[in-house]
């Protein structure tokens, strides 16, 4: 069954060649078996995903309209609101929050009839791109588990290349999705910025954020698009119908684009590891050969990006974040001297390190006297990346580039200098600068086994377009018939 | 010559002003590792930005309305259900004892 | 002595809660003694991953207050968040707006003496969300009630236009009678609708030389009262604290302080208004908003005659006094109800009586307004113009008034039925006259004797012949009569 993909599986429960109660029990299955060695998940659903999968039994069973996910185990980031289960964001601080609402995308999830299997692992609030910044638990790279799995939807990937769940939903601020499916050998796609409703995702970087797919292959992650997609009345940033139509992703996603026209930034791909880059280049004749014209550009302000990010991401947070107080929910400080305590020392109890780094970068980029140096600069270089983008879409159908600048690095490796750490988003941050969708997708091993991922990006509200070309090249190459290691031996 | 960025002393001011009751050791992480970053993001200001308008949104859209119609509350309990400490139908702090800045 | 004489100045800068269904980012409906937390949901209670929607009215009723201010409605305007931390803003921080508010640029008109007005001028007028409440309960805790949290509020700016407690009142008491007039607030004081921060100072002229005291800005007001009260007690202490230490105003030492309701007196608070850092930023929830075209036009064919300008058009054109055009136009509805009377061809000062003495006693004592009383314009219009003919008398015309309310009807129909007529007729009335002239010899005798009896005479006669027509001679005639027959 875990042959499966996620379209396939749905399609067989529905046909009754399969039953969802099979489906999600054999996942449970994998979970017992592969979980403690990979600690994908911070909390699992047993029960009430056997009684949602029996219930969508019961409705083929009196053959009721059944949703494009029906039966399907989906595993969520732990940073969208569930009113089962906790929402914890990977933080200590959130450990024992129970939501009362369901984020809009998980809402969409179960009104297709998913089964959400359990909320995976995430660097605290997303702030990272390990999962080694989680406060609650550890993720290892199931190709190498002495290697993170990315982050920070370092859970999702690392479920989803086990085949701990059938599909999963992401987030992404930075890289936070394409990064850990290009570590993990899987699909990830972060949306146009709009495309969908950031109501229910706890808010890191509220103007780079969207939710997105990790699926083992690009028709799922076009299904799940499906699902996801649309403007949501309680999330004034979603994009509405007359401004940008959502179209059936999976309508035309095996017709190929022809003539296609890929511009590449050859000074930028120079910046990755050798590996990476022949990865990139054996891709790129892939493509060629299937009648695709590449074109070298130049992008003068990306390497800015990283710069602009850390501005307007940490600034946003430390706003974002400031609601976490011990007052009105989450966790509170056993014995404060007075009211400002409850605040500071709950705080610094709850956070981890990176997040309080970020929040206090963040209010020194707003605070008096800085507002113009920090943020006000850093809106400006985000406004000439957009422009560096309009720009070469204006001649091409969509830039192709690493994902990362390395495979999977060591644990413990990056984590003691975030300088370093950050430098590794240096491919990916550019597409939430300019609003833009991006995929990840997988395009070859290096000499240790480890994933190397691509990365696909095209103008604004063109999802459609973005997955057909990742078909092309998938359409060609079978990576996602590998497994890891981990789950091969047993 | 390596000037810190940024000193101690600020970065404790700045805690201060995101209420984290930093430990004398993070102060000190902190401080370095602040300086590098910022020094990092002073990269900035090698593009001369001057005619470039800020992007605070990459949405074209305006006036984003919900009509003027109530809608069912959570009710106190549900309210209530996740908070660390309640007083009956309350929230509970520490006394507040100054008037702080409420309009 | 030396010579000191003193200037006063004061800015206000007022909060006003503005009567939506909902609230300015979400669905929950406007609370008021409600069981505590009960009118919260996740998005006002800044859970994790909520996210703020506008309300449309909202803006609307800013729109039209800014409008009614005469300030410049802002054709692009966006919301921006102010960080600090307190226990009753969930997500400690406000959405407001900082640097492109909705109005600006504007005044308001307050009515001075001899129907003068003075022109105070409206720095800004900006939309933003409310805190929650926190109660200081016994013990060593506060509680913390979010029922209020996210309400409209429209924040309104003055320019330190003010020169007095009394200016200061007054501008409140207007300010309050146009938002009511507008329809965006109900403005009730006692329920928080409308909350005043006088901000006061003086610039004192000692020995020839200028001196500016520190400003100082009083909260925890809760009345017009408390607001006038709380300035005069500002002013002299201002003035004797200067006398005593000369501390003149320098830049941040602008100070806080409280009215203690109890001890009538203010109270500091914070020494040093401590800049506070709200490190202002745009909020990237919520887009910007466009306020032009239809929808301004819309907005604005909403505004109606503003109630200063009223009142004293009512003083000009209808020649009623200040007092009587300041009572008709207290409330809208009212004054509203009082032009509808006179379109109809009520006289004004006629219709001004009935309105503000029988009509408004009645709606006093039945808790409502004139025009929810249930009495047609018309009806007060006929009724104005039988008290205009003659055909009642003045104080009937305060019965009929009665019974119109409490049972309705027709006030000419009314009349016949409790014989509330009077009899205007001339020459019926010169019969009965006559008649009495003749069985009252002595009364005629002291009146045409001139004298100290005269005037009582007079009425004694008048008195006889109210007798025989059964109080329904119009004494008004008779007395003419009486006149023309003895002098």
């Amino acid at each position: 069954m875990q042959e499966l993909t996620a379209k396939q599986l749905r399609n067989k429960i529905a046909a009754g060649h399969v039953s969802g109660v099979d489906a999600t029990t054999e996942i449970f299955n994998r979970i017992e078996k592969f979980e403690p060695a990979v600690g994908a998940y911070i909390s699992t659903f047993k029960q009430k995903a056997l009684e949602d999968a029996k219930a969508v039994d019961e409705k083929i069973a009196k053959g009721e309209a059944l949703g494009q996910l029906a039966g399907v185990p989906v595993a969520v980031k732990d940073n969208m609101c569930t009113t089962f289960g906790a929402t914890t964001c990977g933080s200590k601080i959130l450990q024992n929050f129970h939501s009362p609402y369901n984020a809009t995308a998980v809402r969409k999830l179960l009104d297709a009839d998913a089964v959400i299997i359990g909320k995976t692992n995430m660097d605290e609030f997303a702030m990272g791109s390990s999962t080694e910044t989680s406060g609650l638990r550890k993720t290892v790279n199931p190709w190498d588990t002495s290697r993170v799995p990315g982050g920070s939807s370092g859970g999702s990937a690392a479920a989803m290349a086990a085949k701990m769940c059938f599909a999963a939903l992401g987030s992404d601020t930075g890289g936070s999705i394409r990064q850990p499916a290009s570590f993990c050998s899987v699909v990830g796609l972060k949306p146009t910025y709009g495309r969908v409703s950031r109501f229910g995702l706890v808010a890191y970087g509220s103007s780079l954020d969207q939710i997105g797919p990790v699926t083992n292959n690009v028709e799922d992650a076009a299904l799940m698009m499906n699902v996801i997609s649309g403007y949501d009345k309680r999330d004034s940033t979603s994009v509405n119908e007359t401004v940008a139509p959502v179209c059936d992703y999976l309508e035309k996603l095996n017709e190929s684009i022809k003539p296609l026209k890929i511009s590449i930034v050859p000074t930028f791909n120079a910046g990755a590891d050798e590996q990476v880059q022949k990865a990139l280049n054996e891709a790129l004749k892939v493509y060629e050969g299937l009648g695709a014209e590449l074109i070298e550009i130049e992008m003068p302000h990306i390497d800015y990006a990283i710069a602009a990010y850390y501005v307007i991401a940490t600034a946003e947070a430390s706003s974002n974040l400031a609601r976490y107080d011990g007052v009105h929910y989450g966790h509170r400080t056993e014995n404060p001297k007075d009211y400002i305590d409850v605040y500071s020392q709950s705080r610094e109890e709850g956070f981890g390190k990176e997040v309080k780094r970020r929040i206090m970068l963040g209010t020194y980029a707003l605070s008096s006297g800085y507002y113009d140096a920090y943020y006000l600069k850093a809106l400006k270089v985000r406004n000439l990346i957009r422009q560096d983008f309009s720009r070469a879409f204006e001649q091409c159908d969509c830039v192709i580039m690493p994902v990362s600048p390395t495979t999977a690095f060591k644990i413990g490796e990056k984590i003691s200098d975030p300088l370093q750490m950050y430098l590794s988003d240096i491919y990916t941050i550019a597409a939430n600068l300019a609003g833009i969708p991006a995929v990840s997708i997988p395009c070859g091993f290096d000499n240790e086994n480890l994933p190397i991922g691509l990365q696909i990006l095209t103008p604004p509200f063109t999802e459609d377009k973005l997955l057909r070309i990742a078909r092309m090249y998938e359409s060609q190459k079978d990576w996602n018939i590998k497994k890891p290691p981990i789950v091969d031996s047993k | 010559m390596d000037q810190k960025k940024i000193d101690s002393n600020q970065v404790e001011k700045i805690a201060k002003l995101s209420r984290l009751k930093l430990t004398p050791s993070e102060v000190d992480e902190f401080t370095s590792q602040l300086s590098a970053i910022l020094d990092y993001v002073e990269k900035m200001n090698e593009l001369d930005t001057s005619n470039v308008e800020p992007l605070a949104h990459c949405l074209p859209v305006h006036n984003v309305f919900r009509s003027d119609m109530p809608e069912a509350s959570l009710g106190t309990h549900t309210a209530l259900s996740n908070a660390p400490r309640t007083d009956g139908d309350f929230f509970k702090v520490p006394k507040i004892l100054d008037e702080g800045t409420t309009p | 002595m030396s010579d000191i004489e003193y200037k006063v100045i004061v800015g206000l800068e007022i909060h006003v809660q503005l009567c939506t269904q909902s609230k300015m980012f979400c669905g929950c409906a406007l609370s008021f003694g409600e069981q505590a937390n009960s009118r919260v949901c996740p998005v006002c209670l800044g859970m994790p991953g909520v996210l703020p929607v506008m309300n449309k009215q909202a803006v609307e009723y800013a729109v039209l207050a800014g409008l009614a201010l005469n300030c410049k409605i802002a054709e692009f305007t966006k919301w921006d968040r102010k960080s600090y931390y307190y226990p009753d803003l969930p997500k400690n921080y406000q959405i407001s707006q900082y640097d492109l508010p909705l109005a600006s640029n504007g005044y308001i008109e307050i009515p001075i003496e001899d129907g003068q007005a003075k022109r105070i001028g409206i720095i800004r007028a900006h939309l933003e969300e409310d805190a929650g409440k926190n109660l200081h309960a016994t013990g060593n805790f506060s509680q913390v009630d979010l029922n209020r949290t996210g309400t409209p509020l429209l924040e309104i700016v003055t320019e330190p236009d003010m020169n007095s407690a009394a200016e200061v009142r007054l501008l409140a008491v207007e300010l309050q009678r146009m938002v009511r007039y507008l329809g965006v607030s109900e403005a009730d004081m006692q329920k928080g609708h409308m909350r005043f921060e006088p901000n006061v100072n003086l610039v004192v002229t000692k020995d020839g030389r200028e001196y500016k005291t520190p400003i100082v800005e009083i909260k925890n007001l809760n009345s017009f009262r408390a607001l006038e009260r709380s300035v005069d007690f500002e002013i002299q202490r201002q003035l004797d604290d200067f006398l005593e230490t000369g501390r003149v105003m320098e830049s941040g030492n602008k100070s806080t302080r409280g009215w203690d309701d109890e001890r009538q007196i203010t109270v500091l608070q914070r020494e040093k208004e401590e800049a506070h850092d709200y490190r202002y930023f745009p909020d990237p929830d919520l887009v910007p908003v466009e306020i032009k075209g239809d929808w301004l036009k819309e907005i604005e064919s909403k505004l109606c005659e503003l109630p200063l300008k009223k009142q004293l058009r009512y003083v000009t054109e209808y020649g009623l006094s200040d007092y009587d055009a300041g009572v008709l136009t207290a409330e809208r509805s009212t004054a509203e109800f009082f032009e509808q009377v006179v379109a109809e061809g009520g006289d004004p000062k006629r219709a001004c009586n009935i309105i503000t003495q029988d009509l408004m006693k009645a709606a006093n004592e039945k808790g409502c307004s004139v025009a929810e009383l249930g009495v047609s314009f018309k009806g007060v219009a006929e009724l104005c113009k039988m008290v205009e003919r003659g055909d009642v008398s003045a104080t009937a015309s305060t019965t009929i008034a009665e019974i119109m309310v409490t049972k309705g009807g027709d006030p000419e129909q009314i009349a016949r039925e409790h014989n509330l007529t009077q009899t205007s007729d001339a020459g019926e009335l010169e019969a009965v006259v006559d008649q009495v002239i003749a069985e009252n010899p002595k009364a005629v005798e002291d009146v045409t004797s001139g004298g100290k009896k005269s005037k009582k005479a007079r009425g004694f006669l008048l008195g006889q012949v109210m007798q025989k027509t059964k109080g329904q001679a119009n004494p008004r005639i008779v007395s003419e009569i009486l006149k023309r027959k003895l002098d």
